[in-house]
């Protein structure tokens, strides 16, 4: 599509792979980073994520591959020579020295003599200018986590690597740093490559997201293309809740995909179904809970045609403030996962209470039926 | 931003060039091991054969010693020193008992119960470490002595009655007897008992305690099923610590024994310093080696502590 | 019944007390007779007080040149010691490498080993070789000894030692060596300045194994143990006076310097 900044300043992986002995940590991938974009890498512990992260800042050299920085193959060149920067997961800061030399320390290894006015600056970026002279454990988590951006940021690296950056802190300061290291990312327009395990995390701050499953990239793609279009299961768990129904292709109309379910017929746009769908053949059809409305079986009539339906009845309902989750047990599906907002509640829509399911056939994805439908849903949790 | 390109999509696996890892610095750790190593390996392994090989030698200190194989030294040696080496492990084992039973306490209390007095009970016990041992070893000749007012205190209670009947001491003697051996012993050994039992008690989360009593166990049943199991790698490398050296010495039974107190490391040091005889003295120190390594051996595979270093 | 139950709950308190007095009783003994005045040879008795000896702590021929040697010994054992015994500990928590299990065994076992049987062994050596006892065979022994202390000091502290700084230091463009100098030697130094005290203090009060590969060479705990059968002047008991304040205040130190990182913590 459009690349309008130099790609000289990409980010490219040829290739690349690890292994531990029997172990394949990360399978021979093929990743570009476009300059000036924040990226994240998202996946479950021990998808290889981490591992990724750490060839291309030169901590672990790769069993194949090349990685390049900007048309310049480093792949050769030890951590020390690369221009990048991590901020590691646990920041890893220096004890022993106080939070303006954690700052100046790549400065200096450099060779550069006075560091004063661009250390200040730097930490009057990351809000810490009163602190220099402490020590990093006179300081809090979000405060500690600020330092260690501002320690690898000040170097002007082509490439900052974030390894879980947030994962110590608690949930309202994890929001707060989203948002700050967002707003750090804007200002300097450095490349940001972030690994997490945080779905939330990944699509509030990254405009690209590869989703990494057991040493390989699953799918890749900005946070919204993600979640509407999965193209595995595990990308359609992984990445919020999922509904899946295993239907078989009744016919092809136009654009238009018709599936026999249990009793009924649904309709999946051809353009989302990421699986060859021969007359006949399978296809997991997909759908988010909170793209489906509720119906009490009364009303049925009241539906508009052109909706997709299933019938079911409510196996149980928990109420949650903004919205209302049901789960519906139907022939296709035991539990249908429903999310409900709270604007005209129906009171009869309970427990025991015979429904329709219905959803704008465009809300649909069809994936290949070969995969495990609960792929990722452990991960998720 | 608009710099969102479609990322190609991961391409099938191509078949990854067979490519040898490059190491950095693949001998680094062998450098940084060769000169403590080889000193190691030239002082301490070496000795051990030249010992073994001298405890099979005959000869004579003027004709020179050649190895006979003869292993009869260590039959002879054995069977006109084995007093000495039943008491070297009867003095070491009691001393670790009393170790274990004086020092557990001191360790429990600087663990759990000293406060702000912690640093400075600390220091008490670490400071005499610090001082030269043959000094303190020489005071307690003082402590005991004949007449002394500690000596009169335990005759006037009739303790030494019992002692004495014991075999432990002699008349209204406490120097010069196993009593004051194993007492130089106990004291000696101490802090090696108090610092690794200090060490494991002090990681015990004193939530259990509260979680123990909480789960009705009394104070008592708490530390039998709470505390002392859990001070267990403390306690095994306490009794270890105490026990080899303590088998080994000759200073303790020196200063503070008579010559019905000599422990096989007496003998050893006689036998190599001053009748020069050498290979019985090193057939004597070899078996002591053996033996303590058995020992060890055998308690650690008991205790089910492998780690200790 | 109060105050049965005061004993019962402070029954290991008191017990605890009763110990530590054991172990300073005879420090107490050592100071209170650096003041005597004894009659005999033998300062085992109490007669009067006079402060004879520490006006004049070598006033006694050899005593403080054993004294000075045991000093020496104990400096140059500490300073090979903890400098093999370092990069031994490195090699064994940094790198993976064959034969580790061997490395192992070699450093717990002269920890495992009665000072005894390694005397002895080493004067074979020694003897076989034809090599002069005296300095440098003392001090050759002490290093032996004093190295697997260190190793265990070091390799604990290395171990506890976070291995992402020493990465982050190479990602901030530290080559190794300034890696090591600037970030994984200060953070050890704690472990090792820990395994070099205790090298000092093994070496300076080592007996049983100068004893055997001493020659003719006097250190302080052979010229005390000499004295123990020629009889004992005061002026030893002055030594191990001012040793235990020495070690007492050297402590406090040490702990202070702790305290104060603690407190940077809080």
């Amino acid at each position: 599509m459009t690349n309008k900044t130099d790609p000289t300043g990409d980010v490219r992986l040829t290739g690349i792979s690890k292994t531990y002995g029997a172990f394949t940590a990360v399978h021979p991938l093929d990743l570009t980073v476009p300059q000036g974009s924040f990226f994240a890498l998202l996946g479950a512990s021990g998808c290889g994520k981490t591992t990724t992260l750490r060839m291309i800042a030169g901590l672990e050299e790769p069993s194949a591959g090349t990685v390049s920085l900007g048309g310049q193959d480093v792949t050769a060149l030890p951590p020390y020579k690369r221009p990048v920067n991590t901020v590691f997961q646990s920041y890893a800061l220096f004890p022993h020295l106080d939070i303006f030399e954690n700052v100046a320390f790549g400065l200096r290894r450099r060779g550069i003599k006075s560091v004063k006015k661009q250390v200040g600056e730097m930490l009057d970026l990351v809000q810490l200018g009163e602190q220099a002279r402490k020590k990093p454990h006179q300081l809090s988590g979000g405060q500690q986590q600020r330092v260690a951006v501002a320690r690898a940021l000040i170097n002007h690296p082509k490439v900052l690597l974030l390894d879980e950056p947030l994962g110590a802190l608690d949930l309202k300061l994890r929001r707060q740093m989203q948002l700050e290291l967002k707003r750090i990312q804007t200002e300097v327009g450095i490349t940001f490559i972030h690994v997490t395990h945080d779905q939330e995390e990944a699509m509030t701050m990254a405009d690209t997201v590869a989703v990494m499953n057991a040493g390989r990239v699953e799918q890749l793609g900005s946070p919204a293309d993600l979640y509407e279009n999965p193209r595995t299961t595990f990308v359609a768990n992984f990445l919020g809740t999922s509904n899946f129904i295993e239907a078989e292709v009744d016919s092809k109309s136009g654009e238009e995909i018709v599936l026999k379910a249990g009793g009924g017929k649904l309709v999946l746009p051809e353009a989302r179904c990421s699986a060859p769908a021969a007359t006949g053949g399978k296809v997991l059809v997909g759908v988010r809970p909170e793209k489906i409305s509720l119906t009490h079986a009364d009303d049925a009539g009241e539906i508009p045609d052109g909706r997709n339906r299933i019938t079911g009845r409510i196996a149980d309902s928990s109420f949650i403030g903004v919205s209302t989750q049901y789960v519906v047990d139907s022939p296709v599906c035991s539990d249908f996962e429903v999310y409900a907002q709270n604007i005209d509640r129906d009171p009869r829509l309970v427990p025991g209470a015979e429904v329709v399911l219905h959803w704008n056939p465009a809300h649909t994805f069809g994936l290949d039926a070969d995969q495990d439908a609960d792929a990722g849903v452990e991960e998720a949790a | 931003m608009s710099t969102l390109t479609e990322a190609p999509p991961p391409l099938a696996p191509q078949a990854p060039e067979p490519k040898a890892p490059k190491r950095r610095g693949r001998w680094t750790p062998y450098w940084l091991l060769l000169p403590g190593i080889l000193w190691l390996l030239v002082f301490f392994a070496l000795p051990m054969i030249y010992q073994a090989s001298t405890s099979v030698q005959t000869g004579s200190l003027e004709e020179g010693y050649k190895v006979t194989w003869h292993f009869a030294t260590y039959w002879d040696a054995l069977s006109a020193y084995w007093p000495q080496f039943v008491r070297s492990v009867l003095y070491a084992g009691t001393a670790t008992i009393l170790c274990l039973l004086l020092g557990y306490p001191l360790a429990y209390l600087i663990a759990f119960r000293a406060g702000r007095w912690r640093n400075l009970i600390m220091i008490l016990v670490i400071a005499p470490f610090f001082t030269s041992f043959l000094i303190r070893t020489l005071a307690w000749k003082t402590i005991l002595a004949d007449g002394g007012p500690l000596v009169g205190a335990l005759d006037t209670l009739h303790v030494l009655d019992v002692t004495s009947w014991l075999g432990w001491t002699a008349g209204d003697r406490v120097l010069a007897t196993p009593l004051a051996v194993v007492c130089g012993l106990t004291y000696n050994f101490l802090p090696f008992m108090i610092l690794p039992l200090y060490t494991s008690l002090e990681r015990i989360d004193g939530r259990l305690h509260e979680a123990a009593g909480d789960l009705y166990a009394r104070p008592w049943t708490t530390f039998r099923k709470v505390t002392f199991p859990l001070s267990m790698p403390g306690v095994v490398s306490g009794t270890l610590l105490t026990f080899i050296p303590a088998t080994g010495d000759y200073v303790n039974a020196d200063l503070l024994g008579s010559t019905d107190t000599r422990m096989v490391g007496n003998v050893i040091q006689t036998q190599f310093l001053r009748v020069l005889d050498y290979p019985t003295a090193a057939a004597l120190s070899f078996i002591l080696m053996a033996a303590i390594l058995l020992m060890v051996t055998l308690y650690i595979r008991r205790s089910g502590t492998e780690d200790l270093v | 019944m109060p105050f049965v139950n005061w004993l019962k709950r402070n029954l290991v308190v008191i017990a605890g007390l009763l110990t530590l007095a054991y172990l300073l009783l005879p420090n107490v003994i050592v100071t209170v007779f650096s003041f005597n005045k004894p009659k005999g040879r033998f300062n085992y008795e109490w007669q009067q007080f006079s402060l004879d000896a520490w006006k004049d702590p070598c006033g006694v021929s050899d005593l403080c040149g054993s004294l000075s040697v045991s000093l020496q010994i104990a400096f140059w054992a500490t300073l090979g010691a903890t400098l093999l015994g370092t990069l031994i500990a490195f090699a064994l928590v940094r790198y993976r490498f064959r034969a580790r299990g061997a490395v192992n065994s070699l450093i717990f076992l002269p920890m495992a080993m009665p000072e005894v049987v390694m005397a002895a062994s080493l004067l074979t050596l020694f003897l076989n070789m034809g090599a002069q006892l005296g300095f440098w065979t003392i001090l050759i022994a002490h290093i032996m000894f004093c190295l697997s202390f260190v190793v265990t000091a070091v390799k604990a502290r290395v171990m506890s030692m976070d291995p992402k700084l020493e990465e982050a230091a190479r990602d901030l463009y530290a080559g190794p060596f300034q890696t090591f100098v600037r970030v994984t030697l200060p953070i050890a130094a704690p472990g090792i300045a820990a395994g070099a005290m205790l090298a000092f203090a093994l070496s300076f009060d080592d007996f049983i194994i100068t004893n055997f590969n001493a020659g003719s060479t006097v250190t302080f705990p052979m010229f005390v143990w000499g004295s123990a059968q020629r009889g004992t002047p005061v002026q030893i008991n002055v030594i191990g006076t001012v040793m235990f304040i020495v070690a007492v205040l050297f402590v406090l130190a040490s702990m202070a310097v702790g305290n104060r990182r603690n407190r940077q913590k809080a």
